[in-house]
């Protein structure tokens, strides 16, 4: 168990920056997700952290060491692959016991210590079998299993469960989520789904183009997006952005779009202080905080209803406002009566308000 | 009419066939019958009455035991220092990026088959003779080995590049050092490919005449290859029985490596493997 430390690391591949300028403090103890789009440095970052690249500027800290030219081997880290790389050539025992062999435990106590963690991971009858004639599911735990073995003090995942298939990814989810309570194994955890960051992240660092946007606990990320990208990438379906414009009178605020005109003047100071009047901004609005209401409400919006998607418990409406798109989330799960031409009330505690560049500056 | 044009055809198909096989199986029916043939001869005969007697003659000559023992000598140590630095070499070359790798890899190929080719003779005997090593075993699985080694190390590369990356740094990330990573989990993920290059490396100098027969002086140096062109009476005319039973000895090591690959791999061996 340890903190991790990066403190302004960068790493180049010819001219591609995979990694720019990152400083992460993750708490010891905590599930930490790295969140963001393919290609966008989140694997580079993690490698790093395991020792498999090395950085170009910057320095890696595990607990109390300065890891930055350390092998992997003596960093006392696991790391779980996307491919799980379970040796093809040797059976589960042995692949899950290797951690141990290579630090020189006899055959008998690796035998006992894998028995030991195979029996919690479900895996105690698949000792003997090879890799292949696992199902994946079965692969995934075998690795986790393997990881776990010699109680490192860092876990590293980097996507493992994306060649799962749905249903046992919601399982594995569970399972992950679970495991690391139990062991309380400081935990980094590479994903491009965010869903699964948010289910099972303490705290989630987004990235993109190799820089970190924004580092905060699953409902920070979520209620209080930083930036735009952030905004639509969390969430499902994302946040709804609306660009218009603002207006501030004396003592009146609007937000004005082609269509309509929301009156946010009780936030009018609040605006003004860092807005221009007439300045281009984007609204930001979770389709949870979308009502339908009636015509002439001060807050509404007209709209057209373009899709109605039934979820079950709930109801995700796509409405056609001028050119841009709107989902509404509706929790009572019913489809709404009116079709066609509608009106959504927006609720003004929950809307953010960022500038045009994509910086949040109010919400 | 038709029909019968038809069948006509189907007939001289298999007739002309039938002619191509027998044409090239004759050599191999005289291989497997003579031996066993008392008079010896060039036609393919079944032998009557069967005999071992050849065999007898040649296992109580202590020259043609020697040549073979010699042969398996060459072929083992050319084959054992070609796969293992073929193998490390093959690892630490596509492990690494290299500008220009490719095409350095190649020319070393083109000019391999010069090294153990007609052509470099003489420059090949100078350096051995320089080196003192005429007329030794060493010196000829040098020379083996520095011809095979380019085309050894570039099979070897294509089996290397078929392991993930993800073993060895998961190894490495387990805890292994670069030795251990390489023992535990790279060296039996290519064992299929050192097979490959160890074998076509014995059946290679076992085969071979030319290497062998400028660079060894003494009989007692000899290899079966070699030797096998000795059995012959002072007028100069084959000594047929001896030769032919001799032949057959000198096969069966390369029919039973085959055998054993087959059994081992299937026909997929050449193929690359599938994991
Ligand atoms: N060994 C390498 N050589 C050259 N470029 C690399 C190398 N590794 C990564 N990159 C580049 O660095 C960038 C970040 O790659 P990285 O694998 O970290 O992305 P990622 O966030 O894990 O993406 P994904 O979700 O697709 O796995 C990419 O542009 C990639 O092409
Ligand atoms: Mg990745």
């Amino acid at each position: 168990m340890a903190r991790i430390m990066l403190e302004n690391v960068t790493r180049r591949f010819g001219l591609v920056i995979a990694v720019d300028n990152v400083s992460l403090p993750i708490i010891d103890g905590e599930f930490f997700a790295l969140l963001g789009p393919s290609g966008c440095g989140k694997t580079t970052t993690l490698r790093l952290i395991a020792g498999l690249e090395v950085p170009t500027a910057g320095r890696v800290h595990i607990g109390d060491r300065d890891v930055t030219g350390l092998p992997p081997r003596e960093r006392d880290v696991a790391m779980v692959f996307q491919d799980y790389a379970l040796y093809p050539h040797m059976t589960i025992l042995d692949n899950v016991g290797y951690p141990l062999k290579v630090r020189g435990v006899g055959r008998r106590e690796i035998r006992e210590r894998v028995g030991e963690v195979a029996g919690f991971l479900q895996i105690a009858e698949l000792l003997e079998r090879r890799p292949a004639q696992l199902s994946g599911g079965q692969q995934q735990r075998a690795a986790v299993a393997r990881a776990v073995v010699h109680k490192p003090q860092v876990f590293l995942f980097d996507e493992p469960l994306s060649n799962l298939d749905a249903k046992l990814r919601l399982e594995a989810r569970g399972f992950l989520k679970h495991l690391q309570h139990e062991l309380g194994i400081t935990t980094v955890y590479v994903t491009h789904d965010q869903a699964e960051a948010l289910a099972l992240a303490d705290r989630i660092a987004i990235m993109n183009q190799g820089r970190i946007i924004q580092v905060g606990t699953p409902l920070e990320v979520y209620r209080r997006p930083q930036t735009t990208f952030v905004a639509g990438f969390i969430g499902n379906p994302p946040m709804n952005l609306v660009p218009c414009r603002l207006e501030v009178g004396v003592d009146t605020a609007h937000l004005v779009g082609t269509t309509f005109r929301l009156d946010l003047t009780s936030l009018r100071d609040r605006l003004a202080l860092t807005l221009r009047d007439g300045e281009e901004v984007i609204l930001g609005v979770r389709p949870e905080h979308l009502t339908f209401c009636g015509q002439g409400d001060s807050f509404a919006i007209p709209a057209e209803t373009y899709a109605i998607q039934p979820l079950g418990a709930e109801c995700v409406v796509i409405l056609l406002v001028d050119s841009t798109t709107l989902s509404v989330r509706l929790f009572t799960g019913e489809p709404p009566q009116q079709t066609g031409r509608v009106w959504v009330g927006v609720n003004p505690e929950r809307i953010l308000v960022y500038r045009k560049s994509g910086e949040l500056v109010l919400g | 009419m038709r029909l019968v044009r038809l069948v006509l055809a189907r007939v001289a198909f298999y007739l002309f066939v039938t002619l191509v096989a027998a044409f090239f199986a004759l050599p191999m029916l005289w291989l497997v019958l003579t031996p066993f043939n008392p008079r010896g001869t060039l036609a393919a005969e079944i032998p009557s009455p069967a005999t071992m007697a050849n065999f007898r003659l040649v296992f109580a000559n202590a020259f043609a035991m020697r040549a073979l023992l010699n042969s398996a000598i060459l072929g083992i140590g050319a084959m054992l220092i070609t796969t293992l630095v073929a193998t490390l070499a093959a690892y630490a070359l596509s492990r690494t990026d290299v500008p220009g790798l490719d095409f350095l890899i190649y020319a070393l190929i083109l000019f391999s088959s010069v090294v153990t080719g007609t052509a470099a003779m003489v420059p090949i005997f100078l350096l051995i003779f320089y080196l003192g090593l005429i007329d030794t075993l060493l010196g000829v699985i040098l020379v083996f080995t520095g011809g095979l080694l380019p085309t050894a190390i570039f099979i070897m590369r294509d089996f290397v590049e078929g392991i993930p990356r993800s073993y060895e740094e998961s190894a490495l990330v387990s805890g292994a050092t670069p030795r251990q990573m390489f023992q535990d989990v790279v060296a039996p993920l290519v064992q299929p490919g050192m097979m490959v290059v160890a074998i076509w490396a014995f059946v290679h100098v076992w085969g071979a005449f030319l290497i062998p027969f400028i660079l060894l002086r003494s009989p007692t140096s000899m290899p079966a290859s070699v030797a096998i062109y000795s059995f012959y009476t002072e007028a100069g005319t084959p000594i047929i029985t001896l030769t032919s039973s001799y032949a057959l000895l000198f096969a069966l090591p390369v029919l039973v490596l085959y055998l054993l690959v087959n059994w081992r791999y299937g026909f997929r061996f050449f193929g690359g493997i599938k994991r």
